[in-house]
């Protein structure tokens, strides 16, 4: 819990850092849709390639990779487990109990592997390579039509930019609060899934009350830094679309064009 | 003579309309353009509720209060106003807005629309002169205390303030970072020439200013000097505050019939008052 990697940003000048926000939004979004669609093995494996060629590219250790991953074991374990016996399908493994472990569930459990890995570390590289304020000056920026039905936008992005610098701060306080309950005594290992979550309580509580007095604070330094609802707002930088970004929209829309057509004509596991 | 840069006329404030209790009692000064004034006091002593007056995140319950002849509880010019005074604040962490330093210390220049490539200028000069140019492209949480809120400062210096104020903002801060952020502050006052208003409760700090204003149940208890006011220690012990470790020190030495002057505030000359004094 204290590794949290998600919604952090990974400082850096490469060709991946430098891409207009607003299409690694769009990228990411394509790429989800490549993700889905892909039901080949060749179509995964042409994915599995895609992002690590962006890691490599965006100059990010690989071993954040596996920072990225590790949260979400648990769950990816549980799912694995739920496919592989409960999938049903016809050419039937081995049988035991209730339990019948068949092929389709098994191709079924290592896709959903696949998929669920790819999902978290691939939209991870946008918010790796991308500052919070460049992110939602991108979602101002794409959501903006939806201002003349007066979806409050800018306030929207707003909260995103703080949420997403709020997290190591949260963190870190929730690790002193823990301490602090430790130290008189408080059990946060032992005991049953209730008492376990009751336990939880000494922490939330005061999380909650310096969360919101933190909020206030914050909502004063900036009134007095003029902040008014980002009315006549300018920007340190100008969102900017190069050459680069239309050549890696142009490759994006092929990749994904080349995955539909694995996905239709390479043989089907499922 | 110029008119004063801020004027507090009759401040009284409280915090609610029912509450009984005065804030701010029937507050009068001025501070001139360039001063460096400190504001002690200790807790509940009104110094911070005054701080947040002076650039109208609270507006006098009645009396007046002139910046540079704005007057705070006009609110078609608070942010004139808040462009004139910046603002920092005791806790770096709840007032650093992006994930990256230099964009927070743009926050402000982009909320009051400046041209772009004059936001460049104004964060890059505002990061030297507090010296955090190389952590530019750092993310925030990972400085510590002392350099976040050197990070707060440029963040209000960008503004282009005439008058800085700071409520306690080394209150949280290890010595390491008290020291730098002293010294940044010492900087702007000295060398930029900017008002500095410093609320703070260490006495070592308040004897570095031109000005020391004490506060006490939200009224002004003294102003004068650092000198003038430090010699009052008696006075300032009724109200629970101390004198800085040297001049106590050349106090009771005074008082134990060496011949010393009563007035030290700091190191340097109590060293050499000392010597002069065991010398002669």
């Amino acid at each position: 819990m204290m590794d949290i990697t998600i919604g952090q940003m990974y400082p850096g000048n490469s060709v991946v850092h430098r891409l207009d926000p607003r299409f690694k939004i769009v990228f990411t979004l394509i790429f989800v849709v490549m993700l889905f669609s892909a039901s080949s093995a060749a179509a995964m494996v042409l994915n599995i390639a895609f992002v690590l060629f962006c890691y490599i590219l965006s100059k990010i250790p690989l071993k954040m990779l596996w920072k990225t991953l590790k949260p979400v074991i648990p769950i990816v374990i549980f799912m694995t487990v739920f496919n592989v016996l409960f999938f049903g399908g016809e050419t039937v493994l081995f049988k035991a109990w209730i339990f019948k472990v068949t092929l389709e569930g098994v191709m079924t459990a290592v896709f959903m592997i696949f998929r669920i890995s790819l999902i978290i570390v691939g939209t991870s590289l946008l918010t790796y390579t991308t500052s919070s304020i460049e992110l939602t000056d991108a979602i101002e920026s794409l959501l903006s039509p939806l201002k003349k039905i007066r979806f409050p936008v800018h306030e929207l992005a707003m909260m995103m930019t703080i949420a997403l610098r709020f997290i190591p701060t949260l963190i870190e306080e929730t690790q002193k609060i823990m301490s602090a309950q430790k130290a008189r005594g408080a059990d946060f290992e032992s005991g049953n899934l209730i008492s376990r979550a009751k336990a939880l309580m000494p922490i939330l509580i005061p999380l909650f009350i310096s969360a919101i007095k933190r909020a206030g604070e914050l909502a004063t330094a900036m009134e007095s830094r003029c902040y008014h609802n980002g009315i006549g707002r300018t920007r340190l930088k100008k969102l900017t679309s190069s050459r680069r970004d239309y050549v890696a929209l142009a490759v994006m829309i092929a990749l994904a064009a080349v995955v539909f057509l694995f996905s239709a004509f390479t043989p089907k596991f499922i | 003579m110029q008119s004063p840069f801020i004027k507090c006329q009759n401040v009284c404030f409280r915090y609610g309309e029912e509450d009984l209790r005065l804030a701010l009692k029937n507050v009068n000064f001025e501070i001139e353009k360039g001063q460096f004034v400190a504001i002690l006091g200790h807790n509940g002593s009104g110094k911070s509720t005054l701080a947040k007056h002076f650039n109208g995140v609270l507006t006098p319950s009645s009396g007046k209060i002139t910046v540079n002849g704005i007057d705070t509880a006009d609110e078609e010019k608070v942010f004139e106003l808040r462009r004139t005074v910046g603002m920092v604040f005791q806790n770096p962490d709840n007032q650093i807005v992006a994930t990256i330093v230099e964009e927070d210390v743009a926050f402000a220049p982009e909320n009051l629309g400046v041209e772009p490539t004059e936001i460049r200028k104004r964060v890059d000069d505002a990061l030297e002169a507090v010296s955090m140019s190389k952590y530019k492209k750092h993310q925030p949480h990972k400085l510590s205390g002392g350099q976040k809120q050197r990070v707060a400062i440029a963040g209000v210096l960008a503004m282009g303030p005439e008058c800085i104020v700071l409520d306690e903002p080394t209150a949280m801060l290890d010595p390491k970072g008290r020291e730098q952020v002293m010294s940044t502050i010492v900087k702007l006052a000295r060398e930029q020439g900017k008002t500095v208003v410093l609320i703070t409760h260490f006495m070592e700090e308040a004897a570095l200013c031109d000005r020391v204003i004490v506060m006490n149940d939200g009224e002004v208890y003294l102003d004068g000097t650092p000198k003038e006011v430090f010699k009052e220690r008696q006075k300032l012990k009724e109200v629970g505050l101390s004198v800085p470790a040297v001049t106590e020190l050349c106090a009771i030495l005074n008082e134990n019939g060496l011949d010393i002057a009563p007035d030290i505030i700091s190191e340097e000359e109590c060293l050499r008052e000392i010597s002069r004094a065991l010398k002669g």
